[in-house]
Parts: C-alpha cells; structure tokens; sequence
C-alpha cells in the first residue's frame, strides 16, 4: 500500500531489512497469551453453566435448590472473594510501586481470604454429602457440584500458584519475569471473580427463585 | 499376597488385561515389539540417542517441532490405515453367511481407533505441524511467542499417541464409535476401559493442542515482521489465525464434556446417564458444539496451503485475497452455529431444525466462493503442474462433490434417510481425505524442500498422487451408493447378497490407497537417497511469493538474520521485483530461547498419571499427578532460559548463504 | 479490524507492541495498570450491585419471581462489565484491542453455547419427552 512508507527519507530506496533490530524484551506476548488461556477456560465454565441450565430441574426426586442452598453462607463466600480481589488489587499497586514488602504482605492476605473461601465452600459441599445431596442423588447435584467444584478447584490452583510466587518474589525480588507472572495471577484470580458472579447469580439466586 | 493388596497396587490391571487370546494382536504386538527394538538397536549402535535428545525431543525450534508433529501424523497415519484396510476387508468377506475374520469386540474397537485416531492423532498433528513450521517464517519471526510451550504441546500430543496405542495390547480400546456416545459410553455399558483409554488420550492431547493454538495465535498477532498488517498477511497464516482461533474456542467445550463424561464414571454423577435425571442427548448436544468447529479446524489450513501453492504455480497474485480474509473470518463464526445438523434425527423439533439446516447451507457460500478464488487465480496464469499443484487440481475436483453431498446432508428431511448411514461415511471421507489429507501432502510437497534443502521426487510423488485419487473414489464411490440405498455405518456383517459387490470394489479402492502410501514412503526414501541430485541451493525452488523462501533451505535456526520489512502483500514476490539485496554485513548476535527436556518430561508423567487412572491404579495417578506438579513448579523456578547465538556463527552460517546463491546463480 | 491494517513501519521496532517506543518495553507489552482509586471504585460498585442481588432475593421483596430473576440478572451483567473494567483492566487499546477482540468473540461464543444448548434440548423434552417436560417445569420454569 502506499501508505506504509518506510522511515527513510524520500527518495532514498525503501529498507527490505531491519538492519538495525533491537533485541525483543522476552515476553512480550505472555500477557495476551495468558488472557487467551482464560478465554478457553471461560469456555469450560460456559458448558458447565449450560450443563446446570438444562439440568437445573432435573430434580429425579431429590432435593432442590430452594431446600438445599444456603444464601447467607453464599453472601458470606462472595464477600471473601471479593476482599480478596481488591487486596491482590493492592499487591499489583505496590508491585506498580516496587514495594516487595508491601506486595508479599497484600499476597498474604489475598491467600487468607482465599483460603476462607474454600474452607467455606468445602463446609457447604460437605455438608450437602451429609444431608444425602451428593453429586451422585440427581443430575441437578451433578451440574452443581461440578460447576461449583471446578471454580473451587481453579481457586486452589490459584493459591498453590499464589504460594509459589512469595516464594519466587521473596528470592528475587519484582525483577521483570516475576512481575509478569504477578500480572498473570491477577488476571487469573480476578477472571475467577467474574466467574463467581456468574455462579452465585445464576446457580444460587436464580436457582432459589426456580 | 493378598488379593486386596494387588489390587492396590495394580487397580484392574490384571493378566487377562493383556489380549494374549487375539492372535491378529498378538501377531501386530510381535511385530510391533520386534521393529521397536530393531529401532531402539539401531538408534543404540548408530549413537543417535544424544543427537535426538539434544537436537530434537528439547529443542524449542518451531521447525524442528513441526517436523516431529508431521513424523508423528505420519506415523499414526499407518496405524490409523491399518485399521481402514482391516475394516474394509472385514465388510468384504462377511457375506453369505460367513462372519468375516474379526469378531464384534474386536472390529467395534477397529472403527473406533481408526476415528479417533486420523482425526486426532494424524490430522490435528499435520495441521499443527504445518503450520508451526511455516507460519513463524512466513510473518519473518524467529520462533514461536512461547517457544518452551511449542514443545511441551507436541509431547502431550504424543503422550496422547502413546496412550491409544497402548491401549492396543494393554486392554482394548472403546467399542463406541470415535464420539463415545452416551449413554453407550457410560459406566453400565461400557464398564471395561476402553472408554477410559479413549477419554484420557483425548484430554491429555487436548491439552497440548490448545496450549498449541494459544501459542500460534500469540505469534500472529504479536511477532510479524515490521510492516506487515494484517491484510498484507499470507493467506496460510490467516487461515492459521483463523484455525487456531478455533482451536482455542473449541477445544475447550470437548474438554468439559469429556470431564463430565469422566465424571459419570469415576465418581458416579448423572449427566449422561439414562437414569437419575441425566440425559445422554446433552452429550451429543455438546460434543458437537466442539465437533463441528474441529472440522474447520482441520480444514482451514488445508484451505491457506491451497492457496499458496495455487497462487505460486499459477504465477499470480491470489485472485480475490480480501474476499478470502473475509471467508475465513465467516466461517469462523458460522462453524459454531450449525452444530445441530449432525443430530437432526434428535427430535429437537421442526423449527430448530429448519434454523441449523439453513445456518449449514449458508456456510457452505464462503467455502464455494474460495472454490471460485482458486479458479480465477489460475484463469490465465501460467500453470506448472508440479506435485503441490496436482494435489491442489485433485483437491478442487474431489471437494466439490464432497462439499455438494454435505448439503444434501444439510436438509432435514433428507438427512432423516442418509443419517448414520454409509453415505455420511463417504461425505466426510470426501471432505477429509479430499480437503485435509490432500491440502497436507500438497503442503508436504510444497514445503518439503523449505525443510530439508531438496525437492522430493516427482516420478515417485505422481505415482502416489495417482493411486490416492483414484483409490480414494473407488473406495467411496461404493460407500455412496449403499449409503443411499440404505446400509448403515459400522455393520460387521451383512445378510444381503446383493451388496457384496460394492464393498468389493470399496475393498479394491482401500487396496489402491496403500499402493499410494507406500509409493509415498518410496517417495521420501528416494528423495532422500537422489537427495544431491535434488537439491536447491537458491532456497526458493518453487519461485514462491511469501517470506519462507526469503531464507535458505533448511532455514537457520534463527530464521532470518535481519528480520524483513514487508512492504507489500507477497512480500518475498515484492521484494524480488524491487531487487532488494540480501544484507551480506553488519550480523549481530541473536537472541533465542534455550532447549529444555522439561516439556517431555511434564508429558511423560501426564502419560503415567493418564495411565494410572485408566488401570484405577489410584496410588500410582496421585504419585504422577504430584510429580506433575512439583515438575511445573520447579520449571518456574528456572529463569535461565535464553542465550545468543553468536555473532560468528551468524556470519558463517549466513557466509555459507552468500556462496549458495552465488552457485545457484552461475 | 481494520485500524490495525495499516500499522505505520517503523524501521528500527519490530511489530506493534513497541510501535511507541522503548518507553515501555520492560515486561508487559501495552497491558493496562490498575490504581488504587480503580480498584476501590471496583469493589464499592461490585459491592453495591451484589448486596441488592442478595437482599432481593432473601428477603422476597418483589413478589413476582420473574422480576427479581431479571433484576437479579442486570446486575450481574453490570457487576461483570465492573469487574472487567476496573479489575481486568479491559479497554480497547491494551495490546492494540487484541484483548477486547478476544473478549467479544469468547462472548459471542459463549451466548451461542449456553443459549443454543438451552433452546435445542428445550426443545427435544417438549417434543420427545412431553410428559416428563410437563413435571419438569411443574416447579416454574
């Protein structure tokens, strides 16, 4: 096109070849191959979603949504993760500020709320099992405890990854590549908020409203 | 000891799990176990293990990659028409009351592997293979965005390979037919582990597979040559976005519903089952929302390598490249919106339907005008009937009729009669064969002196050409026939005499087929034999248009010394017809990612733990799965991951260049 | 797509990410950065749009089920869009609109899946399973 003229002055033949390159700062394209793997797994949790959609009154006798679920224990779960998304928020601030203390501190926390979501959603999960409302008593069952299972699991995921990281951090301190991968995390851990809401609003709110 | 306790330790695997009773697979098994260890012997005394370690199974060179995804389709090619011969010869012979030579069990397994495997494990990797072998050369990058995950990908695929051929002589493989169904996929009806083999290779490739498609879409969209916006890109890289896009959007879906038919039968859930408000039609429902963006992710990059062979031996800029882009970007949405066509017979009612029915006729428009573009790109042009472009002929005459037949196929009524039968078997084999396999051996012939430095050999490569085309349509021309005639798709036996002729002459087609394997086989060995006589020390045997041929053959492990700017569409077309010179000073030391054997072994412990759950070997899967684990944790840690290739290396490898051309020239 | 057409060729950058310079060149290619007043605008609106959700839903304000699962509904499309915006960091220009261009594919994709499943297996109970799907949405639907 004759639009794209190269930098050389007119006249003067256009360059075939970068003779003067410069070296490519590595990883250039993590962050948007990592948003591309979320996008796929947003596509694992959109069949999940239709699974529970189309088996939401699939019931076979058993217990439904309106007996089984517990929405103050989900306000409360949703409030641990959401604590936990503006405080990862603040490890990236004081990332952006190459405070390493500050960011290990936020780390910390994220992971205690973190970890207080699972312990709660593992209380719930069990104690479904006990009221004889496992994955196996209908395909309703099914489609939660997978939908709400495979989100719980990507959270553990994120902690081990979130642990594995102090580490990193804490040995070498917010050089680039460390930096890149708090990056990553953040967009993990806050695309698992997104999910959530999709969980509590269309599993739990909508589900007690069936 | 105690049963209990072998039982620990070896789950179900027990010695009746090994086929010794077969002895068609005891027969495979000992000539499998005799060329494996003549091969391993070989390797051993030539001193090769080194060399292929260093040189190959860690390097995180995208060309060397793509090679090892072709080795491997190939490989798997074998497999997967051993089991066509063994199927067309079974339906040959079981007539008039005779029950051929294999019995249900066995030939149930036989058409399944044969599914899974060309689709999954030859076609998917030619495809990979291809274009991450040519697409980084043709943007002008030096490798691949994640060149470490590039790697790790191919050795999942292969982990998944391992797995389905395993599955050979250790156990049996599915008796589903390669969608595994629900229920018949389900715990009560396929309680053995064929299902489990089927599942745990699908899911274990599928992760390298769209790791593979992240990776290649990363590339595109961050790593062309300066200069180079999106409508001055090749037609085969677009059709590689385009193809991996999918990848990424599709491969995921049959991921979940893998999960949730694994699921059903290991922790007993009721998503597919008959009973406890679970419903098998969901699967199908889901399977096919991948199912059908996999048939253009398989075909897409058969599209872009007829394009560029087209365009190159017809002299000629690509007629109608815009049109083209736009196609693809079509087809991409359009591929998840016709799902519904391959189960019509569901019972999803008039109205859904008439919408998928019309959604798959209106597909087939941008796939018919690419079919125009490749006419008027060779309308006047000056044609060389060189091999790529006699692949690409065949390819436009057998698709057509393919391409027709599917939509016939794509009218509810009429699908009510061709549904599940023989005449579905034959469409997608017209499709596949005729658009995949086709478009992959022109590409193999087109690229094939890129990789190695010489042309294969014509003679050779037209006598293979010649016997797939004909084999193909006496194979399945038959196939039409008593689809419409009514005869269902994987039938063991028949009572009606009648037919036998025509699976004769299906059997005579598969027969041509291997005749034009092995002339294939001979084609590379004598290539590789005259392979003086064939050389190319110009680097552009074809008189190409695109970046690839910019470089030497085989390319440098760098790929380009000086990165290209691209000016034009046909950048390389363009840069001959300006003169441009080839820098001959002023190298640099180049920056490149180092090679690694984490990725092998991350996929050979996915292999074990793949196993483990397979054989409900449960200590064994939470070992593999830790290891996994700790492995992937500790490869992070590793932040030594790239060196540079010294500036004089450059200059005598780019020296050796300069003489090349300088011969080439005189 | 047609902005990114014609990229201007820098003859001494390699691609687009670095199209503006070097100023930018150590780790993140064009990713967008959070600030603390984003963050917190993020959680006080995630936070407003999911107590109500809740609250409406626990308490049974609006009698009609159907409009509280549509308003329940709004909110979650608001409280997604919020998190994208002031979490993700979602805009059209970080990596030149590559992200948002993934963004909305994902989504269409996403509505066609879950949307295309809902109406062709709908559609099946009511036509092969009538009287099942009649105690199937007894409960409401």
């Amino acid at each position: 096109m004759a639009t794209t003229t190269p930098t050389a002055a007119a006249g003067e033949p256009p360059a075939y070849y970068d003779l003067d390159e410069h070296p490519h700062p590595p990883g250039g394209s993590t962050m948007l191959g990592f948003w591309l793997y979320l996008m796929s797994d947003c596509l694992i949790f959109a069949m999940l979603f239709a699974a529970y959609g189309v088996y939401g009154g699939s019931l076979a006798g058993g217990p439904g949504p309106r007996e089984l679920f517990d929405l103050p224990l989900v306000a409360i779960n949703t409030t641990m993760l959401l604590l936990s998304s503006i405080t990862y928020g603040f490890a990236m601030i004081a990332t952006d500020e190459k405070r390493q203390s500050a960011v290990l501190g936020w780390l910390g926390v994220t992971a205690l709320f973190g970890l207080a979501f699972l312990a709660i959603e593992l209380y719930e999960f069990s104690h479904l099992i006990h009221e004889g409302a496992g994955p196996q008593r209908s395909a309703f069952l099914s489609a939660f405890f997978t939908l709400v299972g495979t989100h719980g699991l990507h959270v553990t995921f994120g902690l081990i990854w979130l642990a594995v990281l102090v580490v990193q951090v804490m040995r070498r301190g917010l050089i680039a590549d460390n930096v890149r991968r708090l990056q990553c995390l953040s967009m993990f851990w806050h695309f698992l908020d997104v999910v959530w809401i999709g969980v509590f609003t269309f599993v739990y709110l909508l589900g007690v409203l069936r | 000891m105690s049963d209990d306790l072998i039982k620990t330790i070896f789950g179900r695997l027990t010695l009746d799990s090994f086929p010794i009773h077969e002895p068609i697979l005891v027969g495979t098994f000992a000539v499998v176990a005799l060329g494996g260890i003549a091969l391993l012997g070989a390797l051993t005394y030539f001193k090769l293990w080194r060399y292929l370690w260093t040189e190959w199974f860690t390097s995180v060179d995208h060309k060397k990659i793509g090679i090892m995804y072709i080795v491997l389709a190939l490989v798997m090619l074998m497999r997967g028409f051993a089991d066509a011969i063994m199927m067309r010869l079974q339906q040959a012979l079981a007539f008039n009351g005779s029950e051929g030579y294999l019995n249900a069990h066995h030939y149930d397994q036989v058409f399944t592997a044969h599914g899974v495997i060309m689709i999954f494990f030859v076609a998917m990797p030619f495809v990979t293979g291809l274009m991450n072998y040519v697409v980084p050369l043709q943007i002008g990058a030096r490798d691949v965005s994640f060149p470490f995950l590039n790697n790790f990908s191919f050795w999942m695929t292969v982990a998944g390979a391992v797995t389905v051929m395993a599955s050979l002589f250790v156990g049996e493989f599915a008796r589903t037919g390669w969608l595994a169904m629900a229920p018949l996929s389900g715990l009560d009806y396929s309680p053995d582990v064929g299902v489990d083999y089927y599942i745990w290779a699908l899911q274990i490739a599928g992760v390298g597979t769209l790791l593979s498609g992240v990776n290649l879409i990363a590339t595109i969209v961050k790593m062309r040559a300066p200069g180079m916006g999106l409508m001055k890109m090749p037609i085969f890289t677009w059709s590689a976005l385009v193809t991996n896009v999918l990848i990424v959007a599709a491969f995921p879906v049959l991921t979940a519903v893998l999960a949730m038919l694994s699921l059903d039968r290991y922790v007993g859930t009721n998503f597919f089952t008959n009973t406890g408000g679970g419903n098998p039609m969901m699967y199908v429902n889901m399977i096919w929302i991948w199912g059908h963006p996999e048939v253009y992710i398989l075909i897409l990059p058969a599209f872009g390598v007829f394009s560029e062979v087209v365009s190159t031996f017809s002299g000629k800029r690509l007629f109608g490249y815009t049109s083209m882009v736009y196609a693809l970007i079509v087809i991409c949405i359009l591929s998840y919106l016709v799902w519904l066509h391959h189960f019509f017979t569901m019972g999803s009612g008039a109205s859904v339907n008439s919408f998928f029915g019309i959604t798959t006729m209106i597909i087939s428009i941008p796939t018919g005008a690419k079919i125009f573009n490749w006419l008027f790109t060779m309308y006047r042009g000056r044609i060389r009937f060189e091999l790529p472009m006699m692949w690409s002929v065949a390819f436009m005459l057998t698709f057509v009729i393919g391409g027709m037949t599917g939509v016939m196929l794509a009218v509810p009524p009429a699908d009510f009669q061709f549904h599940n039968s023989l005449f579905l078997v034959a469409h997608f084999h017209n499709v596949i064969i005729g658009g995949v396999l086709f478009g992959m051996f022109a590409g193999v012939n087109y690229w094939w002196p890129k990789a190695f430095g010489f042309k294969l050999d014509k003679f050779w490569g037209t006598i293979s050409f010649w016997c797939w085309v004909v084999g193909f349509w006496v194979a399945f021309t038959p196939l039409y026939i008593l689809g419409l005639m009514g005869v269902t798709r994987r039938l063991r036996v028949f009572d009606d005499p009648s037919l036998h002729i025509w699976f004769i002459i299906a059997g005579v087609g598969a027969a041509i087929i291997a005749a034009g394997i092995g002339a294939m086989l001979m084609q590379f060995y004598v290539s590789i034999r005259d392979r003086e006589k064939l050389r190319d020390t110009t680097g552009d045997p074809w008189n190409g248009r695109t970046l690839e041929w910019a470089t030497s053959s085989p390319p440098p492990a760098y790929n380009f010394a000086f990165t290209p700017v691209i000016h034009d569409l046909d950048a390389w077309h363009h840069m001959k017809s300006k003169k441009a010179a080839r820098p001959t000073e002023g190298f640099r030391a180049i920056h490149m990612p180092k090679n690694t054997g984490a990725g092998v072994i991350l996929a050979g412990l996915s292999l074990v733990f793949g196993l483990a759950m397979i054989w409900y070997i449960w200590w064994l899967a939470a070992v593999a799965f830790v290891a996994l684990l700790a492995t992937a944790i500790g490869h992070t840690f590793n932040y030594d991951r790239d060196f540079h290739i010294p500036v004089e290396d450059v200059i005598a490898s780019e020296d050796i260049r300069t003489r090349q051309l300088q011969t080439a020239e005189v | 797509m047609s902005a990114h057409d014609n990229p201007p060729v820098h003859s001494h950058e390699h691609g687009h990410e670095h199209g503006h310079g070097h100023h930018a060149h150590d780790d993140h290619g064009g990713a967008a950065h959070g600030t603390r007043k984003g963050y917190w605008t993020g959680f006080i609106l995630s936070v407003l749009l999911t107590a109500p959700a809740f609250a409406l839903v626990m308490t049974g304000v609006i009698a009609d089920a159907r409009i509280t699962a549509g308003i329940v509904t709004a909110l979650a499309a608001v409280q997604i869009i919020v998190h994208m915006v002031y979490f993700l960091h979602m805009n059209s220009k970080s990596e030149n609109g590559w992200t948002l261009l993934a963004l909305i594919f994902t989504v269409i994709i996403v509505v066609i899946a879950i949307a295309g499943s809902l109406w062709v297996m709908y559609n099946m109970n009511v036509n092969m399973m009538p009287g099942m799907h009649a105690e199937m949405t007894s409960g409401g639907m």
